[in-house]
């Protein structure tokens, strides 16, 4: 009985340094050509990396110290030809190529794949892993582009070549000076504070009471009714824009000439309608979604121990579908607070919001301000989505507690 | 259980007939309030659907008035055109009968008519409006309004008064045009009649007092033109009679000359067709515009190739759309799946990579394109670094399709990515290993087993993406310049530029039938029930 073998561990040396080898070559011929060397980089990186896969997975068994000694190394060459920055593009440099030559010298490549894998297979997931790689990199590049040059310290929407190296006199604080001192800037920051909150508060009061309709066991017309709810959110925004601007102008000519309101109030009340609008199908979707496991004999329970409705609404119901009306008021405060066709439409100059501003500086003037205002709405959107997440392990928390 | 049933009744009878008995004994089955329970259920029923409904109906009502009342507002739009009829309304009522397949000009008839519309629109100030309208038919409209508009108080019809008056000084007194036209003359006067009542209404607006005003030109013009054309004043009144005769002889004014003479476009015979062609009060002629036809005399036919642009705006629409689809497709199906089989761990933080750009601010991301696409962007500087691309001969890869394409399925693509993923996340990865251990490649066991499986995702995520992107107008109108735009940025130049509301309205009506069908399509396939949120 012949046993059974299976080739686990490292691969033949010379696979190792065809790998690291090619891969130094295109890291060189990339390095050669922004000195304007390509074909001395191409020669010179193949030999390092081919050097460096021999040395590294022979003599150097601590995969930490290899790696950390070759991104010394790069980091020194690089500050010796091209200063602060060299150095720092050296140290990226030596990273990878040291963490690639432990992973192919040492065979991790066929971490993910099952040992019954043939050559051809473990190499088409591994270029899978990297196409998943590079959508995720297209996914999140833009924003994070940004955040760096919101610090430029030229009007400039590019890098400066002050910031390539790194030198603290290319950046600064100028843009977020300009955002908190410009009464434009300001003026749209609290137009934006006042309109959000009260067409979120609008439109998770109406959307929770008609979701716990919804969601009751006889509905007549649930489907229409449903349609006509959700359709803000399909109606493309142009269109809504488009018939609100007519419709709305009257409104607003009646309210002013026949109740008598002031212009700017009356503007305000448009806008926040609109906007109220546009929030209640996020506030209808995630408030139904959670009632969908809310367990009905909670509330016949409550009945039976005496609590009228009422109370049992906001004894029971409420706190056990608080997760869902919380993130479906925060889908309506974003849709109100990053929305720009409708208010551009429906509203006045008075009523300018933080996303209005930022559409006219990209249009007319380009100023970076925009890019620290993005920056920040980055922030607040990374604290939205904490904020999301915990409430969802929250919510599922509960549902796991409570019966049925 | 039968046994049991069967023991509580008379014996010798089967449970339904004792059931039967029972009921024919006692009447039907009572609610503890002693009401039939049949009729205690239906009422609690009652009451249940009516709670529902009453918790919905704010909302509803909320929705239907914010904006399903504004949408149907656009749609009518689209069709309404009540400011001819409005402003001019002998003028149109006059034209009606006129010919426009004949080479002449419209007869004395119109020209009175149009004569006594103008003076009332200018003193309103509306024909400015109505030549605004009339423009986007015809171009010079405008100007010719304004223009006639400027003349048409100073035209030499005070001469008809002064006959009138010199005839009988009667004439010049309001007193006797309100006394004779308030008797049996008004039937014989009709246009005399109609253009007292508007008189009378304008200084009821201005807030004087029509008997105290002088006698206007163009009451004049008017009652000379009802005396010369037939009125039967035999018997009204003696004065009446007296001025029909005389009006037969008085000097005319040719109002033709004075209106060519005021502008030589009223004496182009284009003029009138389009003014007879739009004024109805309701038109297909903004429908017609916004897919490169005319209205004509002779129906609705092709604008000439030159003047097509809404059929290639929304050719172009869809194929972007389509494009932007297929594109989120591509990405967003090899990241779903990663999503779907890895560990729950990683996959939770991976997800953070998807739903960051989900919750980041439209705005932030398409300034962040415009950063990285312009031509001193970061791509473009990344690759001349790298000596990749001359100096000199940087990529254009902003304002145009391509900078639209590649922004909007970064901004699209989570909502292809989410659906996707939730669809994929159910299918049991057994499956998989089931085909391949039977035989199948791993190209078979992917695209005959698990594909089949994902299919719904792809919908699902398709009809969302495309929705999204077909009505897309902030991301095209920053990035698109004059090759990447949609149908909506034209709407939206339409609203706040050319100011031509009604086609506008009418691309939009078009625009949001093309959704709906989608929207329908949605709910049939998907069900709007299960739209999942992050």
């Amino acid at each position: 009985m012949s046993e059974l073998v299976i080739k686990t561990g490292r691969p033949p040396m010379n696979f190792t340094l065809l790998m690291v080898g090619g891969f130094g070559l295109i890291l060189g011929f990339l390095t050669g050509n922004v000195v304007g060397a390509p074909l001395i980089g191409l020669v010179l990186g193949a030999a390092v990396g081919a050097g460096l896969g021999y040395v590294l997975n022979t003599m150097v068994p601590k995969k930490a110290v290899g790696r950390w000694a070759v991104i010394g190394a790069f980091a020194l060459v690089g500050l010796v030809f091209g200063g602060f920055g060299g150095a720092v593009g050296g140290a990226l440099i030596g990273a990878v190529l040291g963490w690639f030559a432990y992973w192919v010298g040492r065979g991790r490549y066929r971490d993910g794949v099952p040992l019954y894998y043939t050559p051809g297979q473990t190499l088409w997931w591994n270029s899978f892993l990297f196409i998943c790689g590079a959508i995720f990199v297209f996914l999140i590049t833009p924003i994070l582009v940004v955040l760096p040059l919101s610090f430029n310290a030229e009007d400039f929407f590019t890098f400066t070549p002050e910031m390539l190296r790194l030198d603290p006199e290319g950046y600064s604080l100028k843009h977020y000076r300009d955002f908190f001192q410009t009464s434009d800037w300001q003026l749209a920051l609290k137009n934006s504070l006042i309109i959000a909150p009260i067409a979120t508060v609008i439109s998770v009061s109406l959307g929770t009471l008609a979701a716990i309709g919804l969601s009751q066991s006889h509905v007549p017309f649930k489907r229409p009714i449903m349609a006509v709810l959700i359709s803000p959110m399909i109606v493309p925004l142009i269109i809504s824009a488009t018939g609100m601007f007519f419709f709305y102008s009257t409104l607003g000519n009646f309210l002013e000439d026949s109740v008598g309101l002031s212009k700017s109030f009356v503007g305000y009340v448009k806008v926040i309608l609109a906007h109220a609008v546009l929030g209640i199908p996020f506030v209808i979707i995630t408030v139904t979604a959670t009632l969908v496991g809310f367990d009905r004999s909670l509330t016949r329970a409550a009945a039976n121990m005496g609590a009228d409705p009422v109370t049992t609404f906001f004894r029971v119901q409420m706190p056990l579908i608080l997760p869902g009306v919380i993130s479906g008021g925060l889908f309506a405060f974003i849709t109100s607070f990053d929305e720009v066709v409708v208010v551009l439409f429906v509203g006045s100059a008075a009523q300018k919001t933080l996303p209005w501003q930022m559409f006219i500086g990209l249009r007319e003037q380009i100023s970076p301000t925009i890019l620290a205002v993005a920056t920040i709405l980055v922030c607040i959107s990374i604290a939205l989505l904490a904020t999301l997440e915990i409430l969802r392990r929250r919510s599922e928390r509960l549902r796991g507690m409570s019966p049925g | 259980m039968t046994d049991q049933t069967a023991g509580t009744a008379p014996a010798g009878l089967s449970p339904d007939e004792a059931r039967r008995a029972d009921a024919a004994h006692t009447g039907p089955m009572l609610a503890a309030d002693g009401t039939p329970l049949k009729k205690s259920l239906a009422r609690a029923l009652r009451r249940q659907k009516l709670r529902a409904l009453a918790l919905i109906a704010p909302l509803l009502i909320f929705v239907l008035v914010t904006f399903v009342v504004p949408i149907g507002d656009m749609l009518l739009r689209s069709v309404q055109n009540g400011i001819v009829a409005d402003t001019l309304p002998e003028t149109v009522e006059t034209l009606s009968d006129w010919d426009h397949d004949g080479t002449a000009l419209p007869g004395d008839d119109v020209w009175t008519a149009f004569y006594i519309d103008m003076w009332f629109a200018v003193e309103r100030k509306e024909h400015t409006r109505l030549g605004t309208r009339l423009n986007y038919e015809l171009t010079g409209m405008s100007s010719m309004f304004r223009k006639t508009g400027r003349q048409v108080d100073r035209f030499d019809t005070d001469v008809y008064g002064e006959q009138f008056v010199a005839l009988d000084p009667s004439w010049g007194q309001p007193q006797s045009w309100a006394a004779m036209l308030d008797g049996p003359a008004a039937d014989a006067l009709p246009l005399t009649a109609r253009t007292w009542e508007r008189w009378k209404d304008f200084n009821a607006e201005e807030g004087d007092k029509v008997l105290e005003e002088d006698i206007p030109d163009f009451l004049f013009t008017a009652l000379y033109h009802d005396l010369t054309h037939g009125a039967e004043v035999e018997g009204v009144s003696d004065r009446l009679s007296a001025a029909k005769a005389a009006a037969a002889e008085f000097e005319p004014v040719d109002l033709s000359a004075q209106f060519a003479d005021a502008d030589e476009d009223l004496g182009n015979i284009d003029v009138w067709k389009t003014l007879q062609l739009y004024s109805p009060r309701v038109t297909s002629g903004y429908f017609a515009n916004s897919v490169d036809m005319q209205l004509t005399p002779d129906g609705i036919e092709a604008r000439p190739e030159n003047q097509q642009i809404y059929g290639i705006l929304f050719k172009r629409t869809l194929f972007m759309s389509l494009v932007i689809t297929g594109s989120c497709i591509l990405l967003a199906y090899p990241v779903a799946w990663l999503l779907s089989n890895l560990p729950m761990r990683t996959a939770n933080l991976l997800m953070i990579l998807v739903l960051l750009p989900f919750w980041t601010s439209l705005l932030v991301r398409t300034s962040a394109w415009k950063v990285m696409l312009q031509q001193q962007g970061v791509i473009n500087d990344v690759l001349v670094w790298l000596g990749l691309v001359a100096d000199d001969a940087r990529l254009t890869m902003i304002n145009n399709q391509f900078g639209t394409i590649v922004a909007m399925t970064h901004i699209l693509l989570p909502f292809m990515i989410l659906p996707m993923y939730s669809v994929m996340s159910t299918i049991p990865p057994s499956y998989l290993r089931a085909a391949k251990s039977l035989g199948a490649t791993n190209w078979t066991a992917f695209w005959r087993v698990y594909f089949p499986q994902s299919v719904p995702g792809i919908g699902a995520g398709s009809i969302l993406v495309f929705i999204l992107a077909i009505g897309y107008y902030i991301t095209p109108e920053i990035v698109g310049g004059n090759t990447g735009t949609f149908i909506s940025n034209r709407i939206a130049y339409h609203i706040s530029s050319s100011l031509n509301w009604g086609l506008a309205a009418a691309l939009g009506t078009i625009l949001l039938a093309v959704v709906l069908v989608l929207y329908w399509a949605y709910d049939k396939i998907v069900g709007i029930d299960n739209v999942k949120l992050g």
